[in-house]
C-alpha cells in the first residue's frame, strides 16, 4: 500500500501471507493425515475502524495473497491480523500520511 | 466412395451438430450450489449481473489460480457492496471465501488466488446495501501436471 | 601441479563434445511459462517466493549458533557483501575440499563461523537463506569457473545429464534438449535450466531448490529419486550451471 495519499483517494491494498493453508485433505509419507490448518480470518482495521475482513477456508491458494482497497481518509495505521484454524495469530502494522 | 456432395454433406452435418450442441452456459444457474446459494441469499433471488469475475479459462495449476471479482458499484454509504462470496462448483469445500467490505472500501474490487480440485465452475455471489444479490460465474478448466511429482 | 596437456585435453572434450553441448538460443524457463505466471515472477509482491526472500533477509540478521553472531556480523549489507555471489555456484569450497551448492555453502559458514548446527535441507530455513542470498545476485550472468578441481564433478554431472533413466527410459537431453518449447500435454517443456532458484513451484505449493525440481524430475521418468544432499545432484547442479551459463540469475523464479 502507499505510504502517502491525497484524502479521499482510493488506495490500493495488497497482503501476502506466508502460511501452507493446510486443507487436512493431505497425508504425509507415513499415510497420517494432516490436519486442517488454513487462516481462517484476516481482520483489517483502519485507524481503530474495520475496513476489510476475510473469511477464508481451504478454497483460497497457500501462502494466501489478497489485493483491495480502501478511501485515504486520515493520517494514521492499518492493522492487519490474522488467525489460523490452530489459533496462532499474526499481524502487520503500516502507516499511513493522507494530505489535504 | 466419397462424392463431393456426400464430403458436403457429412461436413454441414458436423456444423450442425457443433451449433446444437448444449453447451455448459457458465451463467446459468449452478444447481449444486442452490441450496448453499439460497442460505446465503436467505431465499432472495440470486440475479446475474453487475458482477465480473475474471479467472483463467484454463488454470496453469489447480493449487493456485489467479482471480479477480470487479462489482458495478458506487460504494456511498447509501450503495455498496456488503459481502462478495466465492462458491466453488467441485471442491470438497464449495465455499471458498467471505469477503466483508463496506462504503470504506472505496473500491468494490478483489483479487486472490484459489485453489481449484478440478474442472469446474466458480461462482461469485455480491451482497448489495439494499439487499439484492448479483452474481457472476466462470468456467475453468483444470489439468494435472505432465510429470507427476512427488518430490 | 596436473600436465597443462591434461587441462588442455579435458577443455578440448568440453567444447568439441559430440552432443549439443548447450541449447541455442539460450532461453531462461521463464520464456515457457504461461503469462499469468510471468506476471507473478515479475510483481515482487505477487511473488510468493518473496516470502522466502523475506524470510531469509530475517534469518540474515539473527544471530545463531555457539558463535552468537549473525549473518549480518560479518557479511553486512547483504545486497552488497553477497552481490555476484550465487552466480559462481556451485563451486568447490577449498576448506571442505569437495563441491558445494548454495545451500551447502551457507551450511559450511554456519558450522564454520556461527558454531551453528547446519539447516536441515529443504527446510524453509535454508530455502529462504539460499533466496535471499541468491537474490541478491538477480540480473547477474551464471557464471561457474571450470578448473581440474570440478573436473570429475562436471563430467560426472555430464554423464548423468545424458544418461537415460526410470521406466520412461529418457535422458534429461530428450526432453530438455530436443524437444524444448515442445508441450507435454498442457505443459511446455523447457530448457531445464537453473538460474532461478530457489523457486516457487505452485505444485508443491512451497519454495524449493533446484535439487528437489531434479529429484521430480527422475520421479516423472519413474526412476528413484536420489536423495537430497546426493553427490550425483551436486555433479548434475554443476552442470547444468555451465549449460546454462550467461543466463542472468532471475531468483526467485515462479514456475507452474
Amino acid at each position: 500500500m502507499p505510504r502517502e495519499a491525497k484524502r479521499g483517494e482510493v488506495i490500493e491494498i495488497r497482503i501476502a501471507i506466508q502460511h501452507p493453508m493446510e486443507t487436512g485433505f493431505r497425508f504425509d509419507l507415513m499415510g497420517r493425515s494432516i490436519p486442517k490448518n488454513v487462516v481462517n480470518s484476516l481482520v483489517v482495521r483502519y485507524n481503530g475502524a474495520e475496513i476489510f475482513s476475510a473469511e477464508m477456508g481451504s478454497g483460497i491458494a497457500a501462502n494466501p495473497y489478497l489485493q483491495f482497497y480502501t478511501v485515504a481518509e486520515a493520517s494514521g495505521a492499518l492493522v492487519f491480523e490474522w488467525v489460523d484454524d490452530s489459533g496462532e495469530r499474526g499481524s502487520e502494522r503500516a502507516t499511513i500520511a493522507v494530505n489535504g | 466412395m466419397e462424392t463431393p456432395r456426400r464430403r458436403f454433406f457429412s461436413m454441414l452435418a458436423g456444423f450442425t451438430a457443433f451449433v446444437l450442441l448444449p453447451g455448459r452456459n457458465a451463467h446459468a444457474a449452478i444447481e449444486s450450489l442452490a441450496p448453499l446459494v439460497n442460505k446465503i441469499t436467505k431465499g432472495a433471488p440470486l440475479r446475474e449481473g453487475r458482477v465480473k469475475l475474471e479467472i483463467p479459462r484454463l488454470a496453469d495449476n489447480g493449487h493456485s489460480v489467479p482471480l479477480r471479482i470487479a462489482v458495478d458499484s458506487p460504494m456511498t454509504p447509501a450503495d455498496h457492496v456488503r459481502t462478495l462470496t466465492l462458491l466453488s462448483e467441485k471442491n470438497p469445500r464449495p465455499v471458498m471465501a467471505t469477503f466483508h467490505l463496506g462504503p470504506k472500501a472505496g473500491r468494490p474490487e478483489l483479487a486472490t488466488r484459489v485453489r481449484l480440485a478440478t474442472s469446474q465452475r466458480v461462482l461469485v455471489v455480491a451482497e448489495l446495501s439494499d439487499g439484492s444479490f448479483w452474481s457472476a460465474s466462470a468456467e475453468v478448466e483444470v489439468t494435472e501436471s505432465a510429470c507427476l511429482d512427488a518430490s | 601441479m596436473k600436465p597443462a596437456w591434461l587441462l588442455a585435453a579435458f577443455l578440448v572434450s568440453v567444447v568439441h563434445g559430440a552432443e549439443p553441448q548447450k541449447p541455442a538460443p539460450l532461453k531462461s524457463g521463464e520464456e515457457f511459462s504461461s503469462a499469468d505466471v510471468r506476471a507473478m515472477q515479475a510483481d515482487d509482491f505477487a511473488n510468493p517466493g518473496m516470502l522466502w526472500v523475506a524470510r531469509g533477509g530475517k534469518l540474515w540478521n539473527e544471530a545463531a549458533g555457539r558463535g552468537d553472531k549473525s549473518c549480518a556480523g560479518c557479511h553486512g549489507d547483504a545486497a552488497k557483501s553477497m552481490k555476484g555471489v550465487a552466480q559462481r555456484y556451485p563451486r568447490v569450497d577449498p576448506g571442505a575440499a569437495r563441491l558445494v551448492n548454495l545451500e551447502g555453502r551457507i551450511n559450511l559458514c554456519r558450522e564454520r563461523n556461527q558454531q551453528a548446527e547446519p539447516l536441515k535441507l529443504e527446510s524453509d530455513d535454508l530455502l529462504g537463506l539460499a533466496a535471499y542470498v541468491a537474490s541478491q545476485s538477480r540480473g547477474m550472468p551464471v557464471a561457474v569457473t571450470l578448473d581440474m578441481q570440478n573436473r570429475r564433478n562436471f563430467e560426472r554431472g555430464r554423464e548423468l545429464y545424458f544418461t537415460r533413466n526410470g521406466q520412461m527410459n529418457l535422458a534429461c537431453t530428450h526432453c530438455h534438449d530436443r524437444n524444448w518449447g515442445r508441450h507435454l500435454l498442457g505443459d511446455t517443456i523447457s530448457q531445464g535450466h537453473g538460474n532461478d532458484y530457489p523457486i516457487y513451484r505452485l505444485e508443491w505449493q512451497s519454495a524449493g531448490s533446484l535439487a528437489r525440481r531434479i529429484r521430480s524430475c527422475f520421479f516423472g521418468l519413474r526412476a528413484e529419486m536420489p536423495a537430497y544432499g546426493a553427490q550425483d545432484l551436486l555433479d548434475l547442479e554443476l552442470y547444468l550451471a555451465w549449460r546454462g551459463g550467461g543466463l542472468p540469475v532471475e531468483t526467485p523464479g515462479v514456475r507452474r
